[in-house]
Parts: structure tokens; sequence; C-alpha cells
């Protein structure tokens, strides 16, 4: 009778391990985690007025014959704006291009965010209505996505890019892309 | 041995209570649960037919139709590949708009429109429910991106149209 | 640079931490004084520490300091100032240090005012909050720091979402959270006793009056974020079911639980390893409830915003405190004897079957919480579990625990006589059969089966507990003067049982008030232009338009009713649709007409049409107000009960070895 007496007392824990297992699994499946479908996949064909140009287009095909970071942002994000300091010195590496994606904004209200803090877009597509970012599924700012020389989106991030995010993750796909030539 | 006896009968007591109340917590959380369908699950007719389910997505712009009674609104619901009408009664959520995520709760009619009892918007920026998410991804990965909702600023108040 | 102090304020506490967490608990497993009574210093140096990182934090808030990440994205130059202060626990960064500043504060709390526990038992109780406060710093300073800064520095903030811009909403999250970490002492003082060996009627009586305040806070919490629901939300319920209001519910439910199994542990020795168990599994639901709120595990209308970096480290952080602490139960528990035989028919009994409905009531709703989660895990589709299931469990559950709160009180310990009890019982029970037959009769029209169910079970609770009452106060001596009697009962050791009995009828009451609310509620979603008017339950609703009104930092458009019953006029309603200037959100303030037995209550929809018509949604609410007030009746039941003597008596008593102690030890 003494160990089945002892090991009632353990049943909690055996309770609570599994509650553990289910939340793991919940955790692991984090909308939020899961890829986009769309990697692996060529960018979606688009073409919009630059930003505070009109006259120019920024569409698909500036996304081939080098790699692009294309970041989606906005003047009213403030996560966009602390990975501006983060952008900016990007900015200056010479890999690659970085192009935004202005997206849901005033084109005044995000002219004067990059003329106040510096302008690390080498291009800027002008979406305010959504209407490419919903082909892009995007569904918050800041994202960013990685589009190799092809054209093909290799990776998407969701959240602001920050020194860790840039060398754990960006950098190295940014490397063997190069490498891919 | 009384008091053994009487150990015994609360434990058969409490066993008892515990087995009849999981099973009627069991059967009642069947005939309480809604699931949830894209709209393209519901064209494929994966939903059931006379249940409460739930539909998701996001509100296709200039659909939004009021009627004459003034409280019974009508919007088409995609997830980018298919669209299912919906038509509500009552007030809608303040962050309920055109180009927005939406979940609806309710029952589909002979009709093919799927009547809602209740309805779910986003609840701000950067919150979308889940589910509209993944059938999001789903459709883009089938590359049938066609009836693409344009939306207005974040999070507009519906006004009149 | 104040944020920086913070910042530095915040590493250190958890310099701090380590030590408190470490040294005490070490002197009182080695029998080394020294480090045993660095355990109180080390508590009030975490509080102050805390103190000032707090103090940083509401300073940046104040100043408007956007050069501060949080504080750029909750608040905004035109915020009104109250709603600065609030904005600072409006986010996930900010209300976790409100959280750490608590537990600082729970554990100064206890070293200063358990001066009679004997030292080795208090060095570990702050050793042990000293390891939950680990957790917390390190998930603040690895994952959400507050402090963290942003450049360049944006002009404006973002604005605190208009939703918590609200009275209620501003204070609801600290009385929650002091409900939240007050579980926490409850929690370390039944493993320090489990580390100890040492689990008897005494520690009991310690860590009794601290889950009795705790569980009042939570109470309150509760309340008012059900409050808060009703009247900012504009639904008119008071209770969803959301995840997030689940979370809260849990800890209530299993303290609610402990402290009626406390009480059996203290006056009767038995329940010991049961008790143990459930002021573990209190506060592990609080940890709980902050993994589902914060990880994003579950979707909820009002959840933080989410992050799984951060909810991985919740749930590590879970494993190793509820993990540990029950293999610290499933180890240590089995050589405690459960002593204390008793009859069927006696007190224990009653609290027993107290124990075992509302545990299994938690059961039920972290099975429907976790259910959606269940169902994905094994593919089984996407689900959401629908308000009604939630309710039939409770309507399931309910009824019994009522019969048993009426009867439990009444009953003797150890032993009771079925003769004796209907003696003292006999005209309670049949004054409450007496109310289920009228209640029945059609003078209550049509309002269902649960009418006549409530309001009789209710009664029978207030009764019973009146022929408690009467019967203590006669033993008392004092029949003839009722009122002397009671005030000289309050002053002397009457206190804990008059706080029960306070919040007991304060569970009759809010069962009146889920009973009133939920069978006569009335409600209607109705199209009015100016000048129309619309009736429900005998009251007239008059719409006299809706204008253009600016707020301080919003615009709202405003309705305008008159609402009579019969000729004369009850109630003037200007229930507003506010588009807030800073994030554009619109939100509906809903007009309400409070009164003891009845709210109205108005809620803008939206405009319709072109002639200034307006959809809108009316209510007649009968009893509403008394589901609040039955929670603050519970929460001041057990405020009486914490102030009984017999836990001052015993403080001032011991106050000699304990300064015996401090002498040896210097």
């Amino acid at each position: 009778m003494a160990m089945p007496k002892s090991a009632r007392y353990l049943t909690p824990l055996i309770v609570f391990g599994a509650l553990v297992l289910l939340l793991v699994w919940g955790l692991g499946n984090d909308p939020r985690e899961v890829p986009s479908p769309l990697i692996g996949k060529p960018v979606p064909a688009f073409s919009l007025p630059a930003l505070g140009d009109p006259s120019r287009t920024v569409s698909d095909a500036d996304l081939r014959g080098t790699i692009s970071l294309v970041n989606v942002w906005a003047s009213w994000c403030v996560s966009c704006r602390a990975e501006h300091q983060a952008l900016m010195v990007l900015s200056e590496l010479p890999d690659f291009q970085i192009v935004g994606l202005n997206w849901k904004d005033e084109a005044a209200d995000a002219l004067e965010v990059l003329a106040m803090t510096g302008n690390p877009y080498d291009l800027n597509g002008y979406d305010p209505d959504n209407s490419v970012g919903i082909h892009w599924g995007v569904y918050g700012a800041p994202e960013t996505f990685v589009v190799d020389h092809q054209g093909i989106i290799r990776y998407k991030h969701i959240g602001p890019i920050d020194r860790t995010v840039w060398e754990k993750k960006l950098q190295p796909l940014v490397a063997k892309l190069q490498a891919e030539g | 041995m009384k008091a053994r006896q009487k150990r015994l009968v609360f434990v058969g007591i409490a066993v008892l209570g515990v087995g009849v109340a999981a099973s009627m917590a069991l059967s009642a959380l069947q005939s309480n649960i809604a699931y949830f369908f894209s709209p393209s699950q519901v064209h494929a007719g994966e939903h059931p037919a006379d249940a409460v389910f739930r539909v998701g997505g996001l509100v296709v712009t200039d659909t939004l139709r009021r009627e004459g009674d003034g409280l019974t609104v009508r919007f088409d619901v995609t997830d980018n590949a298919k669209i299912v009408p919906v038509s509500y009664t009552g007030i809608l959520p303040d962050l309920f708009g055109e180009g927005q995520g939406v979940v609806a709760r309710g029952r589909i009619g002979t009709d093919g429109v799927f009547y809602a009892e209740d309805v779910l918007a986003k609840h701000d920026e950067s919150y979308m429910p889940p589910e509209v998410q993944d059938t999001l991804h789903t459709a883009h990965a089938d590359g049938v991106v066609e009836t693409a909702a344009p939306s207005a600023k974040p999070a507009t108040m519906t006004v009149t149209q | 640079m104040i944020p920086e102090l913070g910042h530095f304020a915040l590493i250190l506490a958890l310099l701090l931490a380590l030590v408190q967490s470490a040294f005490p608990l070490a002197g009182s497993l080695s029998g080394n004084r020294a480090w045993m009574t660095m355990a109180r210093p080390l508590a009030y140096g975490q509080l102050t520490l805390l103190t000032i990182a707090f103090a940083a934090l509401v300073q940046a808030f104040l100043t408007s300091d956007f050069s501060v990440l949080y504080v750029a994205q909750h608040s905004n130059t035109l915020l009104p100032d109250i709603y600065k202060v609030s904005a600072v626990w409006g986010g996930h960064e900010g209300s976790l240090l409100l959280w750490v500043l608590f537990m600082a504060a729970w554990g100064a709390a206890v070293a200063a005012f358990s001066q009679n526990l004997p030292l080795a038992m208090i060095a570990r109780v702050i050793s042990v909050q000293g390891m939950i406060t680990i957790g917390f710093l390190l998930f603040m300073l690895l994952t959400s720091n507050p402090f963290e800064r942003l450049f360049p520095v944006p002009p404006e903030g973002q604005d605190l979402n208009p939703l918590l811009q609200d009275f209620g909403l501003a204070i609801h999250p600290p009385m929650l959270y002091m409900g939240y970490v007050g579980f926490s002492v409850a929690f370390s003082f039944a493993v320090a006793a489990l580390i100890g060996g040492r689990l008897d009627a005494a520690w009991a009586r310690w860590s009794r009056p601290w889950t009795t305040v705790a569980w009042a806070f939570l109470t309150i919490g509760i309340m008012l974020g059900s409050w808060w629901a009703y009247y900012e939300l504009g639904w008119g319920g008071w209770w969803f079911w959301d995840p997030v209001e689940n979370a809260s519910l849990m800890p209530w439910l299993v303290g609610t639980a402990l402290i009626h199994s406390l009480a059996v542990t203290e006056k009767r020795a038995a329940f010991k390893s049961w008790t143990v168990l459930l002021a573990i599994c209190a506060f592990s639901l609080s940890l709980l409830g902050t993994f589902l709120v914060r990880s994003g595990v579950l979707t909820s209308v009002h959840a933080f915003a989410t992050d799984p970096a951060r909810g991985l480290f919740i749930l590590i952080f879970l494993c190793i405190v509820v993990g540990g602490s029950l293999a610290l139960y499933a180890w240590r528990a089995p050589e405690v004897s459960d002593g204390g035989r008793f009859d069927l028919l006696s007190r224990e009994s009653a609290l027993l079957g107290n124990n075992l409905l509302f545990v299994a009531f938690t059961v039920l709703v972290l099975f429907g919480t976790l259910a959606p989660l269940v169902y994905e895990a094994f593919n089984w589709g996407k689900i959401s579990v629908g308000f009604p299931w939630f309710n039939k469990m409770f309507l399931a559950l309910a009824p019994f625990l009522a019969v048993v709160l009426g009867l439990g009180p009444a009953l003797r310990w150890k032993h009771d006589e079925p003769l004796r009890v209907l003696r003292s019982l006999w005209w309670a029970l049949g004054l409450s059969i007496a109310v289920l037959a009228l209640a029945a009769t059609p003078m209550f029209d049509d309002g269902g089966l649960w009418v006549p169910v409530g309001l009789a079970l209710a009664a029978w609770v207030t009764l019973s507990h009146i022929a408690i009452v009467r019967e203590r106060l006669k033993h008392k001596g004092g029949l003839t003067n009722v009122r002397q009697a009671l005030m000289a009962d309050l002053r002397g050791s009457g206190r804990s049982f008059y706080g029960m009995v306070t919040a007991h009828v304060g569970v009759a009451v809010f069962v009146v008030g889920v009973t009133m609310v939920s069978s006569y509620n009335m409600e209607v979603d109705v199209r009015m232009g100016p000048g129309d008017s619309h009736e429900i339950a005998g009251y007239r609703f008059e719409f006299m338009g809706a204008d253009q009104v600016p707020g301080p930092n919003y615009i709202a458009q405003r309705g305008e009713f008159h609402v009579y019953r019969g000729k004369r006029e009850v109630a003037h309603l200007f229930p507003e649709k506010r588009a807030y200037l800073g994030g554009g959100m619109p939100m509906t303030e809903a007009a309400i007409d409070a009164g003891f037995f009845r709210d109205i209550y108005v809620s803008l929809g939206e405009p319709v049409g072109t002639d200034g018509d307006w959809a809108l949604r009316l209510y007649y609410k009968p009893f509403v107000r008394w589901i609040w007030l039955g929670a603050i009746l519970m929460a001041l039941g057990g405020s009486l009960a914490v102030s009984d003597p017999r836990y001052r008596l015993a403080r001032a008593g011991a106050r000699k070895p304990a300064a015996d102690s401090a002498a040896a030890a210097a």
C-alpha cells in the first residue's frame, strides 16, 4: 500500500506535465511563427508609385538582379522608428538594396519622417490602401522580406530588425545568397 | 472497519460525481463549440449544414449594404479566394470596417447567405484573429489572390454609406 | 538619465533577489542565524529598489519622455495626467514592473507583520519569494525592458488604447495583481512548510490572513473588470468567459477553495496535504493566466501585444516554479499525516464539498479555455467554446454550492446530529421553500425555471446565516439587546465569524443579481431618428438627436435621450461614440442610469441614412448592480475576517522573541 499512496502525490505533477506539453505545442503553433507561404515563391507582381514622386513607379522588376530587403513601414508605426536606426546602418552596406513599402500611410507624414531621421531606402513604393501589401500577406508593420537575385522571396521577418536579428538571421542569409550569385 | 466503509462511500460518491460531471460537460461541449471555416471551405461544402459555425476573412470593399430597416447589414467576406455573403442584424462592433478582418458566428441559409448571430472585428492595428491570418496565408499559397480588398487607413470608423 | 536610473535599480534588484533567494534559505537549512536574519532587510531593500524603478517609469510618463520606447508606445501629450499614470501599467512591460513591485511589497509586508513567526520559517518564505522575483526580473530585463530607449525621439506618442482610458480600468489591474501576487505569499508559505517538513495548524494560522487578503484583492479586481466590461464595451454584458477573464477567475476559484481548506487545517489539523496543494495551485494558476494572456497561445479580445519569445520564457519559468513545487510536494507530502477524522454530517464534510465543487469548476473552466488548443493539437479543427457552455457548467454546480453554503456554517466540527441541525434551521428551510413556491407562481411572469431556484437559494443562504448569527448571540448571552451583543462580539473574537457571514451574504446578493439580470434583462437594437421614441420594460426612450462634441483627446458624436416611466422623466442620458485622435480608434461610450434595482443603458451604434438617424441599442437591466455589490460584500467579509484579533494578538505577543533573536544575532 505504501507505493500507491506516495504515487498519489505524483498525480498533480503528471497532470501539470501534460498541460505543459500542450502549451509547448500551442506556443510552437503560434500564428506569428508560421512561415509565410510565399517563401520560395517569386514576389507577387506589382506596380506602385514611388513615395514622393508619383511619376516614378516601383515594381517587381526592380527586385531582380540584386538582393533586396523589402521593408514594410509607416510613419504611424513606432516599432518602425525603433528599427530605423538599424536600417540606416544597413543602408551603408553595398551588398543589397533596401526597398521600402510605405504601407497604409500618408505620403506627407512619411516624407517628413524620412526628412527628419534620414532615408535608408534605395526605393520606396507608396501603398496607402494596402493594395500591394495584401498580396504580400502583410498584416502589420514592420515586416521585412529578403528577396534574392531572381526575385524569389527567401525569408520573412515579422517585427523590427535589431542587431540580434541582423546578425543571427538576416546576415547569414544575405551572405549565402551572395555566394549563390 | 466503519471508518473504512465511510471512506469507501466518500470515494465512491466522488468518483461517480466526477464521472457524471465529466460526461455531462463533454456532451454539452459538443453542442456548444463552433468550428471555424474559411470562405473556400464553405464553398467546398465542408461546413455543417444546420449547425452554428464561424466564418472569417476580410470584408470586401464596397459590399457593405444596409437594408431598409436600418439594422440589417449585408457584406461579403473573402479569404482572397472565395466569397461568402453575410447578413447580420444589429449593431456592428466599433472596429468593423471594409477591408478589415472579421469573424462571424452563425448559420448558413439555403440561399447561401451566412446569417450571423454575432460579428467580431479585429481589435487593434496589430491584432487579427489568427484563423483569419491562417486562411489568408493559405489563399496566398494557392496563388489565387484575386479579390484583394484595398483597405483604408488603420482602423477606420464605419460611417454612413 | 532617470530612465537609466530605473533600469539600474532593476538590475540591482535582480542581484539582491539572488542573494535573497540563497542566503536566508541556506541559513535555515544549516542553522546559520546571521544568514537567516538577512531575510527581513533584504525584503525591505527589494521593495526600495523596485519603488525607485517604478517611480522612474511614472516620471517618464508624466513628463511625456518619448525617448523611452514604452512611453512612446503607450502615451501621448494629449492624454490627461491620471491616464498618463495608469498608462504605466497599460502595456506588457509596465504591468510586469507593477507586478514585481507588488511582489516586493508583499514580501516586505510579510517581513514586517510576521514578527511572531520562527526565524527559519520567515527566512524560507522570503527566500522563496526571492526566487519568484528572480524569474520576473530576468523576464523583464531580458525580454521586456520598460526603460528601453528609442532614437530618434518621436515628437508624439502613439496614445494609450482608448479602451484603457477609463477610471475603472486604471485601478482594475493593480487590484488584480495584488491578488495574483498575494497568492505568491500563500505559495511561499506552503513551499517553506514543505521544505521544513512543518505542516501543522500553526502554519495554517500564519498563512491564512495573507491568503484572505490576497483573495479579497482578487475579488475586487475581478469585480472591477466585470464592471468595466459592462459599461465600457457597450455590449451590456458583465461576464464574457473570455480567456483573459477565465485566467483571472481560475486563481480566484482555487483561492476560494484554499481559504476554506485553510480553515479546516487551522481548526482541525485536517486536509493538510490538500491545503498545500491548493496553495501551490492558486499561484500556479495565476502564473498560467499570465502565460495565456501574454504568449498569444490563445486569442482574446483584450490580450496584451503578444510575443512567442516572451511566451517561451514564461513557460520555462512556469515549469520551474510549478514543476519544482509539485515535485517537492510529491516528495514531502506523503510524510504528512492527514489526521482529524470526521463524520458525514460535519462541518469538515461541508467544507470538503465546497472544495470539491470549486476545484471541479476550476477544472471545467480550464478545460473550456484550453479546449481550442486541444482540438487544434489533435487536428480536430479550429473551434471556439461558446459562452453558453460555461454558463451551463456554472448553473450545474452553483445550486449545489449554494445548498452546501447555507448548511455548512450551521454544522459542528467533526460530528453533528441531523435533528439538532434541523431544529436550528427548520424555519430558514421553510421560508426558502416558501420563496421557491412564490417565485414559481405567475406573479413572477415568465422568468423561467431559474428565477424560483435562484431566489430560493439566495434566501436559503441568507436565512441560514441569520439563524447561525442568532444562535451565536444566544450563546453569548444576549438576545435581549442584539445590537449591543453584536458590537461586543465584533470588538471581541467574533470578527472572523462575522467576516464569513458578510462574505456568504455577499454570495446570496450575487446570486440574486445574476438570477434577475439573466431572467428579466431586456435589450433591443433599434433605428431611431430625432424625436422618435421606443419603449422597453415600461421605460420610454426619447431620442433628441446627436451632436458633435470635442473632448480632450477625441471627438465625440453625442446622443441625447430622455427616459420616461409613465409621465415622469427618470433619466437624461448622453451616450457617445468617440474617435480618438491618437490612433484614430473609434469607441462606444455607453450612457447608463444606474439604480439599486435596475440600470437603464443606451449605447450608440452608428449613424444610418442622412436624416440624423442612428442604430442604437437600448437595455433594461434589473438588479445588475447586485452582482458587483455581492463581490464587494465578499471582499469586505474577507477584510473583516483578517482584522480578527486572533491574528493580531499573536503578533503583539511574539514581539519579544523576535527582539531577542535580533539581539542574539548582533
